[in-house]
């Protein structure tokens, strides 16, 4: 038997990307994957150029990249729909996903199955210092005020048309919080993953370009010159209950919420203790990074041209913004309520860090007083909203998904 | 259950504000009831810290010992650390001096305290 050259060539190219491009591949829907290319490349310039968020954009846009390269197989849609379709026969058996899938659809099983944004949140919480919420507890009220973007997103987007599970995911975007809109969005609506997460991200990394405006425009100059008090010293041991309390709390009152709270409360608990600072090392740094590659790559994978370039997708960048808007305003107003009702003594920005955004919105709330005021430093008592408003964003998911899920 | 598999489906403009509302509320009960929590437990703990101050008053204590601050090695006699690790105080000296823009061997620190 002679080997063929001619035959393994031709094998070779018929296998390629090149073929399938030159055989009717823009004509039949291809061109959107070529937008979608196009798409991620400008993604890849905004996270690597810009550096907006580059640590979570780099890897979706490369995820997308991925995805809509002809006849890479890397990602499957067909297979998460059947997966979905509980009148097929691979009705959310993993296990033909693990057969058939390409890597893409096996990273993505663990945003389906919910587990890279708890571990995220694992991460989150061993970074979080929780002393100037514990100091002011009054920063809570400020996380709750700013979730106002959450709902009226939800109202709006219902008003566009959208079903309530998608509106849910849709609203969930002004809780500014990553990790909680992607839990949220893989449950309710997660041929919406994409855009929700694309949207998501870069208004969080556009945070000190979106506030500023409002927080000049709902409070007055004088407002924004407020020295704060120095906060109470927090004790090592009010730390430590912290996490263990709030976690029995938050579970009982809202089920739903216990993954996300859970973690997070878990990852704050491992930094607090003092015995456990190789768990908190670890959680921080090495889990972050590997569970940041897989889900940003997993979530960039979704974005497949046929269910992205839709008028949802533009519909979801504007309530999006709307979103994070009206969150920025809500934590605002509740700023303002609190300045007057205790005669002057709170800086009303310190409401605008209500939305989660951790600690980009603190540090914005903290550049807009000093602004005001050269010698004010408003970045701790900022951080106690910061902070709640990551406890207040899983609070209004975990509402969201007790309704819808 | 099925109501809830209705809502998810369709929802009406009126039901959506009903849902919204219902939701912003949960929230602030939630943050509210975690608020009054965390307050409980903050009053627990410094009016523990205030008793544990007090006591040693009420008790026959013994002669005060003035305990001079603790000197930081290698400095010469010169800094005095209150309650202060060798470490931070060696970090807010390079941050001191960064800030000011002078080299850190031109620059005096006679004592570093913790405000608190």
């Amino acid at each position: 038997m002679s080997i063929n050259v001619g035959e393994i060539l031709l094998n070779l190219w018929n296998d390629s990307g090149f073929a399938a491009i030159f055989s009717g591949f823009l004509s039949s829907g291809g061109w959107q994957n070529l937008v979608m290319i196009i798409i991620a490349c400008v993604l890849l310039y905004l996270g690597i150029v810009k550096q907006f968020e580059p640590l979570l954009l780099v890897g979706i846009a490369f995820g997308c990249l991925l995805s809509n390269l002809p006849s890479a197989g890397l990602y499957n849609q067909e297979l998460w729909t059947n997966f979905m379709d509980a009148n097929h026969e691979a009705y959310h058996s993993y296990g033909v996903i693990m057969r058939e899938g390409g890597l893409l659809d096996i990273f993505y099983i663990g945003v389906k199955a919910g587990l890279y944004p708890c571990l995220i949140f694992m991460g989150v919480g061993a970074m979080t210092d929780f002393g100037p919420l514990l100091s002011n507890p009054k920063s809570l009220l400020l996380g709750a005020a700013a979730q106002l973007g959450v709902f009226a997103a939800f109202f709006g987007a219902v008003a566009m048309g959208f079903t309530g599970s998608e509106a849910a995911s849709i609203g969930i975007i002004g809780g500014a919080d990553g990790p909680t809109a992607i839990f949220l969005t893989t449950q309710l609506a997660p041929h919406l993953l994409g855009a929700i997460a694309v949207a998501a991200y870069s208004y969080m990394a556009l945070i000190p370009l979106i506030q500023p405006p409002f927080m000049k425009m709902l409070t007055t100059a004088e407002q924004r010159k407020i020295k704060m008090v120095q906060t109470r010293t927090v004790s090592k041991t009010e730390k430590i209950i912290f996490p263990i309390l709030v976690t029995v709390f938050v579970a009982l009152l809202l089920p739903d919420t216990a993954p996300l709270i859970g973690c997070l409360m878990l990852g704050n608990l491992f930094r607090e203790t003092g015995v456990t600072d190789r768990l908190s090392d670890t959680v921080q740094n090495a889990l972050m990074n590997i569970v940041t590659i897989l889900l940003s790559t997993a979530v960039g994978a979704t974005m497949v041209g046929s269910t992205f370039l839709t008028a949802e997708t533009l519909k979801i960048v504007v309530l999006g913004v709307c979103a994070f808007v009206l969150s920025t305003c809500g934590g605002l107003i509740g700023g303002v309520v609190m300045c007057k009702l205790t005669g002057g003594k709170v800086n009303p920005l310190i409401g605008s860090a209500g939305v989660s955004a951790v600690p980009m919105a603190a540090r914005v709330a903290n550049k807009e007083g000093q602004k005001a005021n050269p010698a004010n430093f408003l970045l701790m008592h900022a951080m106690g909203p910061n902070v709640a408003g990551v406890i207040g964003s899983a609070i209004a998911a975990g509402f969201l998904l007790s309704v819808f899920g | 259950m099925m109501m809830l598999t209705a809502l998810a489906e369709k929802i009406g403009i009126a039901d959506a504000g009903i849902v919204a509302l219902l939701g912003y509320g949960v929230v602030f009960l939630g943050l509210i009831l975690l608020l009054i929590v965390v307050a409980i437990l903050g009053k627990a703990f410094t009016s523990g810290n205030k008793k544990a101050e007090k006591e040693p008053e009420s008790a026959p204590a013994p002669a005060p010992v003035v305990q001079e601050p603790q000197l930081a090695p290698g400095s010469a006699g010169q800094l005095k650390l209150h309650d202060v690790p060798p470490k931070t105080a060696a970090m807010l000296m390079a941050i001191v001096a960064d800030k000011m823009g002078k080299p850190l061997n031109e620059l005096r620190f006679i004592s570093i305290k913790e405000v608190k």
